[in-house]
Order: structure tokens, then sequence, then C-alpha cells
């Protein structure tokens, strides 16, 4: 597959997720768009590390270039993990203090 | 079209239908199993292109566990009704203008670029034992840290979960 349909799709899915930032007023919501975007981003890490592995092919057949890659996809999902179940919390501390996961209520912060 | 085209088309399809639907469903609960879907779709892709660890990985992280701590917050919450509190088209327009700018921007910015094939059906980087030895030979520190930033998670998630 030519690496710029992954480049496209995962363009897509990450302006999606930054779409429904943007107009989503919840909570709950707003944290799987962004969950959405992590992903979108390591659909790419993925595919150019299959790219740069295809490349380095051809110079020697037993290379094992591009591993990295996946490792990092790794780490991301890790990190991901431990920040999802912080992140729950701290919407769960906020729904028990204002009844609401409505982001537009966050507002008062400013003052 | 060979099979593995057809796929790509088909999940690809997928993952960008499910994104919407999770985008523009009222019901949190259906965002989540659209999500769900879109999870799975991208771990088609990851099959795709050999990478397996990181399918299964995907599948047991984000679908299992993720998205099941997802589902127990909303129902927690008893969010499972129809609760957008406000309603602002203003704001809906101007959200989707923007992310569609940003769309347009980087597709016009990429699409010029030279154009290499990424490799799929073939090449065993993703597999379970090279990944395993790279992980293990080259990265054991990061990876015995994140034992070390999840415990903190945990403790964090209690600590800020915890009553008064």
């Amino acid at each position: 597959m030519p690496i710029n349909y992954y480049i496209f799709l995962a363009v897509a899915l990450f302006s999606i997720g930054v779409m429904g930032v943007l107009t989503r007023r919840n909570a709950i919501i707003v944290f799987m768009c962004i969950e959405l975007m992590l992903n979108a981003v390591n659909l790419l890490l993925v595919a150019f590390s299959k790219m740069h592995h295809a490349t380095a092919l051809a110079g020697d057949a037993a290379t094992m270039v591009g591993a990295e890659a996946q490792l990092f996809v790794f780490f991301i999902m890790v990190v991901a993990a431990a920040e999802v179940s912080v992140g729950l919390a701290i919407i769960v501390m906020m729904y028990r203090n204002i009844h609401s996961v409505d982001i537009n209520f966050l507002n008062r912060l400013k003052h | 079209m060979s099979i593995t085209e057809i796929l790509f088309w088909f999940l690809t399809a997928l993952a960008l239908l499910s994104a919407l639907m999770v985008v523009f469903s009222k019901n949190p609960v259906h965002s989540v199993l659209w999500l769900i879907a879109v999870f799975f779709a991208i771990s088609g892709h990851y099959i795709i292109l050999n990478a397996q660890f990181l399918a299964i990985v995907n599948l047991i992280v984000y679908a299992g566990a993720i998205m099941v701590l997802f589902l127990f917050v909303i129902m927690l919450m008893n969010l499972n009704a129809e609760t957008e509190p406000q309603k602002n088209r203003w704001l809906w327009w101007a959200g989707t203008i923007a992310g569609g700018s940003l769309m347009l921007v980087i597709i016009a910015a990429l699409k010029n670029t030279e154009n290499q094939m990424a490799q799929i059906k073939g090449g065993d980087i993703g597999l379970i034992q090279n990944l395993g030895k790279v992980l293990f030979n080259d990265y054991v520190l990061p990876f015995e840290i994140s034992s070390v930033l999840f415990l903190s998670a945990m403790v964090g998630a209690v600590v800020i979960g915890k009553k008064d």
C-alpha cells in the first residue's frame, strides 16, 4: 500500500478527533476523542515503520530496522493506559463536586 | 483488486464511519461502542501491516481495558440518557469547520510527497519474538520505568478518587 493512503487515513482520524474535542461539551466524550487522536498517531507510526523496513530490506535481508517504532507505539499505549486511569478519576471527582460533566462549567477555574 | 486492498478499503471506511459516529452520537454509551469499532478497525490495519503484537495489544489494552473503564464511569454517573446540557449551533459549526480546515491543510501539504510503499503482508519486525528481543535488549530501562509509571498512576487514581 502506498504510504500516502495511511497518511490520509491518519490525518482524517486525527481531524475527526479534533472536531470532537472542539464541538462536544461532555468531558467523557472529549476524552474519548483524545484517545482517537492517539490511535491515529499510532497507526501512522506503524505504517512508517513498515515503510522504513521495506527500504532497509533492499540493502540487507536480515535487518531489524523499524522494530523501534513499533516499540514506541507499545510505550504510547502504556502511557495512554496510565493517563486514562488518572483522567477518569479526575472526571469522577469533578462530577462529584459539580454534579455535571459539562466542561463549560469548568470556566470558573479562570477566576 | 487483491483481497488485501479490499480489506484495506473496508477497514478504512469502517474506521472513518465509526469515528464520525463517535463524535455525532447523542448517547455516550453509543459513543463508547463506536470507539470500540474504531479500535477493531485499527487492529485490522495492524494485522494487514503484519504488526501482530500491536494488533493484539491494541485489542486487549484499548478495547478490553480502557473502554470498559469508560463504560464503568459512564454507568457510574448514570449518563446513559441524552445529557448534552447546552446546545450551541455556532460552536458546532466553528468546531466542524476548524477540524475540516485542519484536515484540508495537512492533506494539501502532504499530498505531493514522494510516494513510497509501506510493506504489507511481509516482514517480521512486528512478531512478538523480534519485538521482545529489541525490548529486552535495548529498552529494558524504559520498560521498567513504565512499571513505576503504572504504580504512580494507580496511586494517583486512588488518591484523586477517594472521598473527602
